[in-house]
C-alpha cells in the first residue's frame, strides 16, 4: 500500500516538474530562440510575478499559521515571574512581525517591480551615509530597550535572594527517569554525593548529615500554589534538563555539580485544568485520541486512554536512547493540600531503615565497607 | 605589486608545463579549480547523505508508529526491524545530520569550493599561495568525510549523543551505544576536518594579503573576497578550540583523564571521574560552535552580494558599510558563544553579558539585509536562477534572523531552549539561506568549473519547489517550538499533552519529502550540464569581477599571458560615465571619470 502511494507520489511529482518546464518554456514563444540560459526580458517577466505571488505566500502562510497553529502554543503562564517572560514575548513578536512583513514586502516587491527589461537602466547609486546611520540606530535602539528590559527580567528569575522564604526541593535526574528531594522541616537539604548511592538510597544522600534526617524522597512533584520553590538540580549520570514549560522555567542538570531555578507556581493544577482554553485544548486533544482509539481497536488493539491535563516536567537535553520518554508529573496543589500530602510521606531515614530492617548486618558491612574504604584513601594521601 | 616579476617566470614555466597526467589532473592535482570542483563534488555527496538521513527522522517523526520499508533497507535489520525505527538510530540519524550538513556540506562544501574557486580567480592570481597544502587540505577533508561515512557502518552505530556531543552522554558508551566506536571515528574525522580547513583557512588568507595583483586594493576586492577572507581569520581563530575540546574528550574517553567528566554514577557504579566539568565542554565547544555558523553564513552572504549586484545590474549598496558590518559580524561571533548556554548551569551573570554581546550582532546583519534590499530598488533585474536563490537568501535570512532576537534574550531563551523552535531559528538562518547561497554559487560560477551552462529552467523548478518547501518545513516549527515540543525526541507519542501537534509535524514531513525530492531536478541539471550543458561564453552574466577575464576551458595559472591590471571597483554597473550597464574591473579610468564610490 506505502508502496503504491510513494509510486503515485513520484508520479504527480514529475508530471508537476514536467508542466512547470513547460510553462517556463512557453513563456519564451515568441521571442527569437534564445538557449543562451541567461534570464531574458520574458524571464524576467514571468519570474518577476512568481516572485510577486512569493510574497503573497508568504503572508496568507503567515495569517494561516497563526489562525491554524496559534492556539497551539503554551498559553497562560502558571508561574509568577512567567507572565513577565511572556509580556516580553509578546513585544518582541510585535516587533518581528512589523519587520519582517515590511521586508519581506520590499525585497518581494522590489524584485517584481524591477525585473530587467533591456530598454531599462539601473539607477546607479553607490551608498548613502544617511541612509547606513538610520538603519543601523533604529535597530540599535529598539534592541537597547528589549535588552533592558530582558535584562531585568533575567535577573529578577535568576537570582533568588538568600533571605527570600522558599521551599528547597532538589530534583534529581537519570537515565531516564527523575525523582524528587524534599528538604523536610529545616528546610535544608542534606548534602549528598553519587558516590554514597547505596540500595534505597538513590539518591546518595549523605545519611550522617544532620540536615538529612527529614529529607523526603518521591518520584511525584508536588508543589504549593504561591510560594517561592527554589530547585536544587543534580543529574548522576549525563546531561538533562528540567524543562518546566507551563511555568516558563528550564535548567540544565549538570553531574558534578548543583544547579537552581527558582519559581512560583500561581495556579492549582484543578485550577489551571478549569481555565477555558484548556478545557478546549484537551478537548481537542481527545478527540484526536479517540478518533485514534477507533483504528486502534479496529485493529484488534486497545485504546488509548483519555487524556487530563497535568503540569509536566521534561528532560530538555538530549540524554540518551530514551530521552523521549522521561517525565515527572507536577501537581500544583493548594498550601494545605501539599502539607497533608508531604506529611504522609516517610523520610528517607525510615526508608534506608525499613529496607535494612530485614537483613540488617549485609546491609551494615556494605555501608562500612565504603566508609573504609575512604578512609584507606585518605590514608593514603596523608603517608604521601 | 611585487607579483608581476613572479608573474612572468610562473606564464612562462607555465608555457612549457609537461601534459599532466590523469592522476595529477582529477586526483591530486594542486590547481585550485580543480579542487575547488573536488570539494563541491564531495560537499554534493556528503550532501545527499545528510538531506536522505533528514527525511528519514521526519518520516519517522509524522508516522511514528507506522513501519516503513525503506527504513528496513537503509538501515538494516538492527536498526529498524521489520521496518520500525529503533530510538539509537533516530538519534544517530539526527546527529550525523546534524554533523554533515554543518561541517561537510555547509562549511567544506560552501566555503572549501568558493573560497577555491574565487579567490585566485578575482584577486587575479595563478593559483593559491601553496597548491601544495591546497592538495593536502582537500584530501585530508576527503579522509575526514570517508571516516565519517564509515562511523555509519560500525557495529555499534554511528554517533549519537546529537552533534554537539556533549559529555557525558558522549564519553560513555554505557550511556548510549553511539558513543562506542562511533564516537571514536567521529572524533577522529573530525579532528582531520579541522585540520584540513585550518590548512584551507590559512592559504586563503596569505594569497589574499599576497598574492593580489596590480591595482587589486583591498577596497577594490569584491565582497565575495572580503567575506572569504574573514570567515578564513574566524576559522583560524576558533577551529582550533574545538580541536582542543575533542583532543580533551578524546583523553576523557580513553585515557580516564577527567576534563569533563566528575561524579558520575551510570549502570550501577559509581565511576572514577572527578573534578571535571561538562560546562567546560560546553564552553570550548560553542566557542567554535557559534562562530561556525557565521563561518557558514559569510561566504553564502558574500557570493549574494556578488550576484544580486551583478544581475541588478547595479552597484552594491554600501560597499563600505558592507565591508564594516563582514568585520563587526566577526568580531562580534567569537564573543557571543554563550548564548547557547543560557540554561546550562553557568553563572546567570554571564548570561546578561551574552545576551547583550548577542542582540548587538542584529545591527551589523539588518545593515546587511537593508543594503541588499537597496540594491534591489531601482535595479534592472536578471532574475536568473542564481538571482532567485539570493533573493531567496535575503528572504529566509531575514525571517530566520528575527526570531535570533527571542533566543539571543537569555529571558525568553528560558522557555524555548532546545524545542523545536530553535530547530526552525537555525535551519531558516544558517540552514536554508546557506544553502542559498551555496545554490546561487553554484548556478552563478557554473559557466566558470565546467565551461557549459546549467539549464535555466530546471533551475527556476528547484528554485520555486525549494522557496515554497523551506517556508513549508521551518515555519510551522516555530508553532511546535512554541508549545513546548523538546527537539530531538525520537516521538512524542508518549506525551497526549502534545498529541495535538501530531498533524503539524505531518505537514512538515510532507513539505520536506517533496522539497527533498526535487533536489533530485539540481543533481539531474547538475550531472547532465557538465557533459551536454550548453557551451558557456566568456562572460555569459556580463560580470566585472577578473574570474570572467580568464578562457573557458580551465589553464593552469589561469590567464594565458600576464595577469590583467585592476583598474576600478568591481561594482561599476550601470555607471553613467560609460554606455553598457557593466564596467570590467580592467577597463582603465576615462579621463576626468569621477569615483564615485568614495
Amino acid at each position: 500500500m506505502t508502496s503504491l502511494l510513494v509510486i503515485i507520489v513520484l508520479v504527480l511529482l514529475s508530471i508537476a516538474l514536467w508542466q512547470l518546464t513547460k510553462i517556463f518554456d512557453l513563456t519564451q514563444v515568441g521571442s527569437i530562440k534564445d538557449d543562451s540560459q541567461v534570464a531574458n526580458d520574458g524571464d524576467n517577466n514571468v519570474q518577476g510575478y512568481l516572485m510577486f505571488g512569493f510574497l503573497a505566500f508568504i503572508y496568507i502562510f503567515t495569517i494561516y499559521g497563526l489562525i491554524k497553529w496559534g492556539p497551539l502554543v503554551l498559553h497562560t503562564p502558571a508561574s509568577k515571574h512567567g507572565s513577565m517572560v511572556d509580556s516580553l514575548m509578546d513585544i518582541t513578536w510585535v516587533l518581528i512581525f512589523i519587520v519582517q512583513a515590511i521586508t519581506q514586502a520590499l525585497v518581494h516587491y522590489f524584485s517584481f517591480k524591477y525585473r530587467g527589461n533591456k530598454d531599462n537602466k539601473a539607477l546607479y547609486l553607490a551608498d548613502n551615509n544617511k541612509l547606513e546611520v538610520i538603519w543601523s540606530g533604529i535597530p540599535a535602539i529598539v534592541l537597547t530597550g528589549l535588552i533592558l528590559y530582558g535584562l531585568y527580567a533575567w535577573t529578577d528569575i535568576m537570582f533568588v535572594d538568600k533571605d527570600e522564604d522558599t521551599i528547597e526541593i532538589e530534583l534529581y535526574a537519570q537515565q531516564f527517569k527523575w525523582t524528587a528531594r524534599y528538604s523536610g522541616t529545616d528546610n535544608v537539604l542534606g548534602k549528598a554525593n553519587v558516590r554514597l548511592i547505596e540500595g534505597v538510597n538513590t539518591l546518595g544522600v549523605d545519611l550522617s548529615d544532620p540536615n538529612a534526617q527529614d529529607d523526603i524522597v518521591v518520584s511525584e512533584l508536588h508543589i504549593p500554589k504561591g510560594k517561592k520553590v527554589h530547585f536544587k538540580i543534580r543529574s548522576q549520570d549525563v546531561l538533562h534538563s528540567a524543562y518546566f514549560p507551563h511555568f516558563r522555567a528550564q535548567m540544565n542538570c549538570v553531574p558534578g555539580m548543583v544547579t537552581e531555578f527558582a519559581f512560583e507556581p500561581v495556579y492549582t493544577s484543578d485550577e489551571y485544568r478549569a481555565m477555558p482554553f484548556m478545557v478546549e485544548k484537551v478537548k481537542k486533544i481527545n478527540d484526536l485520541r479517540q478518533a485514534k482509539s477507533k483504528e486502534l481497536v479496529a485493529n484488534g488493539l486497545p485504546a488509548l486512554d483519555p487524556y487530563t491535563f497535568d503540569y509536566l516536567l521534561l528532560c530538555n537535553k538530549i540524554c540518551g536512547a530514551s530521552h523521549y520518554n522521561m517525565q515527572m508529573k507536577v501537581v500544583v496543589d493548594t498550601p494545605e493540600d501539599f502539607k497533608t500530602w508531604l506529611s504522609d510521606k516517610p523520610t528517607l531515614v525510615q526508608e534506608v531503615k525499613a529496607a535494612n530492617a530485614p537483613k540488617p548486618v549485609e546491609g551494615a558491612i556494605g555501608a562500612d565497607s565504603t566508609k573504609t574504604n575512604d578512609t584507606a584513601v585518605i590514608a593514603k594521601i596523608a603517608m604521601k | 605589486m611585487s607579483a608581476e616579476g613572479h608573474d612572468h617566470e610562473h606564464s612562462h614555466e607555465h608555457e612549457h608545463h609537461h601534459k599532466d597526467t590523469f592522476i595529477t589532473k582529477y586526483i591530486f592535482s594542486i590547481d585550485h579549480k580543480m579542487i575547488a570542483k573536488q570539494y563541491l563534488i564531495t560537499g554534493i555527496i556528503m550532501g545527499v547523505i545528510g538531506v536522505v538521513m533528514s527525511m528519514l527522522f521526519r518520516m519517522q517523526l509524522a508516522w511514528p508508529e507506522e513501519s516503513f520499508k525503506i527504513f528496513n533497507v537503509l538501515l538494516g535489520d538492527k536498526w529498524a526491524p521489520n521496518g520500525v525505527m529503533a530510538n539509537d538510530i533516530y538519534l544517530a540519524l539526527v546527529t550525523i545530520h546534524g554533523t554533515i550538513m554543518v561541517f561537510f556540506v555547509l562549511t567544506a562544501g560552501l566555503s572549501g569550493t568558493f573560497s577555491n574557486l574565487l579567490i585566485p580567480l578575482q584577486i587575479g592570481a595563478r593559483d593559491m599561495a601553496s597548491g601544495f597544502l591546497n592538495m593536502i587540505s582537500y584530501w585530508l577533508f576527503f579522509l575526514s568525510s570517508v571516516i565519517m561515512v564509515s562511523s555509519l557502518f560500525v557495529e555499534s552505530g554511528p554517533a549519537n549523543a546529537g552533534w554537539t556531543i556533549y559529555p557525558p552522554l558522549s564519553a560513555l558508551p554505557q550511556a548510549i551505544s553511539g558513543s562506542g566506536a562511533g564516537m571514536t571515528l567521529w572524533l577522529v574525522s573530525m579532528a582531520l576536518f579541522i585540520a584540513a580547513s585550518l590548512m584551507g583557512s590559512l592559504n586563503y588568507i596569505v594569497t589574499v594579503i599576497n598574492l593580489r595583483t596590480k591595482g587589486m586594493s583591498m577596497t577594490r576586492l569584491p565582497l565575495t573576497i572580503w567575506a572569504f577572507f574573514v570567515t578564513a581569520i574566524i576559522g583560524v581563530i576558533s577551529f582550533p578550540v574545538l580541536l582542543s575540546a575533542a583532543l580533551l574528550l578524546i583523553f576523557d574517553r580513553s585515557f580516564g583523564t577527567s576534563f569533563f567528566l566528575s561524579d558520575i554514577y551510570i549502570a550501577g557504579e559509581v565511576l572514577h571521574y572527578q573534578g571535571g566539568s561538562p560546562v567546560l565542554f560546553e564552553h570550548l565547544f560553542w566557542f567554535l560552535g557559534h562562530p561556525e555558523v557565521y563561518i557558514i553564513i559569510l561566504p553564502a552572504l558574500g557570493i549574494t552580494s556578488e550576484i544580486i549586484a551583478t544581475n541588478s545590474r547595479k552597484p552594491i549598496f554600501g560597499y563600505r558599510a558592507m565591508i564594516m558590518s563582514i568585520l563587526a559580524i566577526a568580531f562580534l561571533s567569537t564573543i557571543v558563544w554563550g548564548h547557547h548556554m543560557f540554561v546550562s548551569g553557568m553563572n546567570p551573570f554571564l548570561g546578561s553579558v551574552f545576551t547583550f554581546t548577542t542582540l548587538l550582532i542584529a545591527i551589523p546583519s539588518a545593515v546587511k539585509a537593508f543594503n541588499y534590499i537597496t540594491t534591489l530598488w531601482k535595479g534592472n533585474l536578471q532574475l536568473n536562477p542564481a538571482m532567485l536563490f539570493s533573493i531567496g537568501l535575503v528572504s529566509t535570512f531575514i525571517t530566520g534572523g528575527l526570531t535570533g532576537i527571542i533566543l539571543g534574550d537569555s529571558t525568553l531563551d528560558i522557555n524555548v531552549h532546545d524545542t523545536y523552535f530553535v530547530v526552525a531559528h537555525f535551519h531558516l538562518v544558517m540552514g536554508i539561506s546557506a544553502l542559498y547561497g551555496m545554490f546561487a554559487g553554484i548556478y552563478h560560477w557554473f559557466p566558470k568549473m565546467f565551461g557549459r551552462m546549467l539549464n535555466k529552467n530546471l533551475g527556476y523548478v528547484h528554485f520555486w519547489v525549494t522557496a515554497v518547501c523551506a517556508y513549508g518545513v521551518f515555519f510551522p516549527m516555530h508553532f511546535i517550538g512554541l508549545a513546548g515540543l523538546p527537539r530531538r525526541y525520537y516521538t512524542n507519542t508518549n506525551f497526549p499533552l502534545f498529541d495535538d501537534l501530531q498533524n503539524v509535524n505531518v505537514l512538515i514531513t510532507t513539505f520536506a519529502l517533496i522539497g527533498g525530492a526535487f533536489q533530485l531536478v539540481f543533481l539531474y541539471n547538475f550531472f547532465s550540464s557538465i557533459f551536454y550543458g550548453k557551451k558557456a561564453v566568456q562572460n555569459p552574466w556580463r560580470s566585472n569581477t577578473l574570474e570572467w577575464t580568464t578562457p573557458v576551458e580551465h589553464i593552469h595559472g589561469n590567464w594565458p599571458g600576464e595577469i590583467p591590471e585592476v583598474h576600478r571597483w568591481p561594482y561599476d554597473y550601470s555607471n553613467p560615465a560609460h554606455d553598457e550597464d557593466f564596467v570590467p574591473q580592467t577597463v582603465p579610468m576615462k579621463e576626468g571619470e569621477v569615483v564615485l564610490h568614495h
